[in-house]
């Protein structure tokens, strides 16, 4: 199946000007091929650099040195070396993130907050808000809260929205960051059902998961990282 | 009268004014500084202009004997030693305050009018710096703006005189506190018309047959209003009126606030229902 | 990248006597995105500002416009009725204060309907609809329209100033501090408007704000400016989230909720 993403040699680190200029090296030369159609999870210990490899391969961390290319438009376009604009539209068109929290924002509700990535692509209004609804009783909010802003939604609640949102525009490739943490049994299900259906239409998934039933129920293949080794 | 020049100011200030004038038909509407002078820009101005052959009346809100019309008159009968008229038809140059004559004007003709308050922004714009902006660049929603809080007020524009107009399409001008029912008259006028305003020290004109719009919206046009009276002296329909108290118990006659106007009409025969009356005037 | 910018700014020095108000700023803006100008008080953000929407002449460096015909205007050289045609047309600027852009005297359907006019609209009734629908659009009740602006809150004179500079669908909007000094329930209203409305509309627009928070809800990328230089660019998620000069850095960690 064809490769969707591939990062070479990736390098980050973090200088924290704040503390000195201390460096914090994380990513130590990353290669990482993701097929269409499968889902590799990132595993290792908390401080490996599960969630920095997550938003290098985003944008939302810019890498140091090393190539991430992502297939966009049928070419293989560098997400470390492309301007902002580029990488604006990669995500836009094909790259989606589903983060561990949803960031919120005042007085949309959280029918809008899903329908508007389907507006944003010029999909027709009610078309959009059907779509949205659909998915977020699929992942159980219920109607009545469909016309409130997440704000005051439960952890759970908020992390459900947030996955109809990553989910609802159907990108060649999507990015989960603990996609089922706040989440029931029986969303998780929901999650895993999604998740399972996407890899079915194509979609290339990377994840971050530490519940092992759903990584073992997602997962098509483990890419193991470990902390930053000193040379020394 | 001896020992003065021919309408008394000296030849270098009539030149300058004259050269003032030139500029101002030039540009049709558009204010133009008006050299150093004395008392009322109207006065100024047809001092500037008056030839020794020329014909000239003088009026004061149409009317020819009010003590300021008759003062200037005998002024530039004395220092010019020119002919003085009250009618219209026989004037070569007319100057007034407030009105405009009823009889239609020749190309031979000049009216020279007196303005208090050139500046047709004065009251919505405080700052002289941003009105000349404004006129420099054509920038008038403002003065639309105000006739667009007149009609959500009051449903209709509530200007009666001084009705700001559009000359040649291109200048905003306050064409003098003369009632909203003369402006059609300025447009497309055969005789050239001489703005004075000595205070402000402006002067501006419009050519003959020039293009004069009185400021509107497309779905509010402006419109003239007659009395619901005619004259009581010449029986007249169409002419601007005055309103008299005519006796202690308040009765009042509505009659041509244009004097001469009304006794032509009525040396013509037309006679108005307080016709009788004239002998009272 | 290929696309071209909407507006421009190359190599731009301004100063104040001794004072380094602006220091080889390079700045560009492409249609329909929404560029942040973070600093604090005296980064030269406001300055700025002033120099792109041609407000204050730069000591040297250009700024250029690309008109909806693609031509490209050098904003410091255009003659001043161009540069005034431009503000009442294709661009607006939103004040901090909004009274500075609204006539306190005048009926808020007068304000919406001032730029229409100022372009020629002649029709009374157009004006009026258009105003009322604008009122609409920043949630002024419209029975307010005929109300003077003397009796409205802040919020509300703010969203009129949107409403006014808004009317006339210009491509570029430039905002100074546009929820500065509201109450921060006022401003999570009027940001969420702005949000939409641009989004809407497709406008592009330089914010200035020293406020992050703003930055992250409204922008797309974001230039943060330290005494006269920009000394951080990217996607307002990258700045943001992984601030790699010191001065960003410090920017950061200092707000509670960035």
């Amino acid at each position: 199946m064809t490769i969707m993403l591939s990062t070479r040699a990736l390098v980050k680190s973090f200088t924290l000007h704040l503390r000195g200029g201390l460096k914090m090296p994380v990513l130590s030369g990353i290669d990482l091929d993701i097929r269409a159609g499968e889902c590799v999870v990132l595993s290792g210990p908390s401080g490996a650099g599960k969630s920095t490899l997550m938003r290098s391969l985003y944008g939302n961390y810019r890498a140091e040195s090393g190539s991430i290319l992502v297939r966009h438009s049928g070419k293989m376009i560098d997400i470390a070396s492309a301007d902002p604009r580029a990488i604006l539209a990669v995500r836009h068109e094909t790259l989606g993130y589903v983060s561990q929290f949803l960031r919120v924002v005042p007085r949309v509700s959280a029918l809008d907050v899903v329908a508007e990535v389907l507006l944003a692509r010029g999909i027709d209004q009610d078309i959009a808000r059907d779509r949205a609804r659909n998915l977020l009783l699929k992942l159980n909010i219920p109607a009545r809260l469909h016309g409130i802003p997440p704000a005051t939604f439960s952890g759970g609640e908020q992390q459900r929205v947030n996955l109809a949102r990553g989910f609802i525009a159907g990108h060649p490739i999507l990015l989960l960051d603990e996609p089922t943490a706040s989440l029931d049994a029986e969303n998780r299900a929901v999650v895993i059902e999604m998740v399972r259906e996407a890899k079915a239409r194509g979609t290339a998934i990377v994840a971050i998961c530490h519940d092992a039933d759903v990584r073992d129920a997602i997962a098509d293949r483990l890419f193991a990282m470990s902390p930053y080794q000193d040379a020394a | 009268m001896k020992g003065y020049n021919f309408a008394y100011l000296d030849e270098q200030t009539k030149r300058m004014i004259r050269r003032g004038l030139l500029k101002a038909v030039a540009i049709p509407g558009h204010q133009m500084p008006l050299p150093y002078g004395w008392g009322t820009g109207g006065i100024q101005v047809t001092a500037s202009i008056l030839g020794a052959d020329d014909v000239l009346k003088v009026i004061d809100q149409g009317a020819d004997d009010t003590t300021n019309a008759v003062s200037i008159r005998r002024f530039f009968a004395g220092t010019a030693g020119v002919a003085t008229t009250t009618a219209t038809s026989e004037a070569t140059v007319i100057q007034t305050r407030h009105r405009i004559p009823e009889r239609q004007l020749r190309e031979d003709q000049i009216i020279v009018y007196q303005v208090p308050q050139p500046e047709p922004l004065f009251r919505l714009e405080p700052s002289r710096v941003e009105t000349k902006r404004m006129h420099g660049l054509a920038d008038y929603g403002l003065m639309h703006v105000k006739l667009y809080e007149d009609i959500a007020r009051f449903g209709q524009v509530s200007i009666s005189y001084d009705y700001p107009v559009m000359v040649n399409h291109r200048y905003l001008m306050s064409p003098s506190p003369i009632p909203a029912f003369d402006n059609p008259k300025m447009d497309m006028m055969p005789a050239l018309q001489l703005f004075g305003a000595g205070r402000e020290k402006r002067i501006y004109a419009i050519p003959p047959w020039t293009r004069v719009k009185s400021l509107d919206f497309d779905d509010h046009p402006f419109r003239t209003i007659n009395a619901p009276h005619p004259c009581g002296l010449c029986g007249a329909t169409d002419s601007y009126l005055d309103e008299v108290v005519i006796d202690n118990r308040g009765s009042r006659l509505f009659v041509c606030s244009d004097t001469d106007h009304c006794a032509e009409r009525r040396a013509a025969g037309h006679v108005g229902a307080q016709g009788f009356q004239e002998a009272a005037e | 990248m290929t696309e071209p910018t909407l507006l421009s700014g190359r190599g731009l020095n301004l100063n104040f006597g001794e004072l380094s108000a602006l220091a080889n700023v390079d700045v560009d803006l492409w249609p329909g995105e929404i560029l942040a100008i973070v600093g604090e008080s005296g980064s030269g953000k406001t300055t700025l500002l002033n120099v792109l929407s041609g407000r204050t002449a730069p000591d040297s460096g250009m700024v250029w416009y690309r008109d909806p015909s693609g031509h490209l205007h050098d904003v410091h050289a255009m003659p001043a009725p161009s540069l005034r045609t431009l503000h009442r047309s294709d661009w607006g600027f939103v004040h901090q204060d909004p009274r500075q852009n609204l006539r306190m005297g005048v009926s808020a359907g007068g304000n919406v309907g001032e730029r229409l006019m100022a372009q020629g609209v002649r029709h009374y009734g157009a004006i009026r609809s258009a105003a009322l629908d604008w009122l609409a659009q920043v949630e002024i009740d419209e029975n307010r329209i005929d109300d003077l602006p003397r009796t409205f809150s802040g919020g509300m004179l703010q969203r009129l100033q949107i409403a006014r500079t808004l009317v006339t669908h210009p491509r570029l909007v430039f905002m100074d501090e546009p929820t500065g000094g509201l109450d921060v329930s006022v401003q999570a209203r009027l940001l969420d408007l702005i949000r939409s409305l641009v989004t809407r509309l497709n406008i592009a627009v330089v914010l200035v704000t020293h406020d992050i928070a703003v930055a992250r809800l409204l922008a797309h990328r974001i230039a943060v400016m330290q005494r006269g230089r920009i000394v951080e660019t990217g996607l307002t998620d990258q700045v943001l989230d992984d601030p790699r000069h010191p001065y960003t850095q410090l920017l950061v960690s200092s707000v509670l909720n960035a």
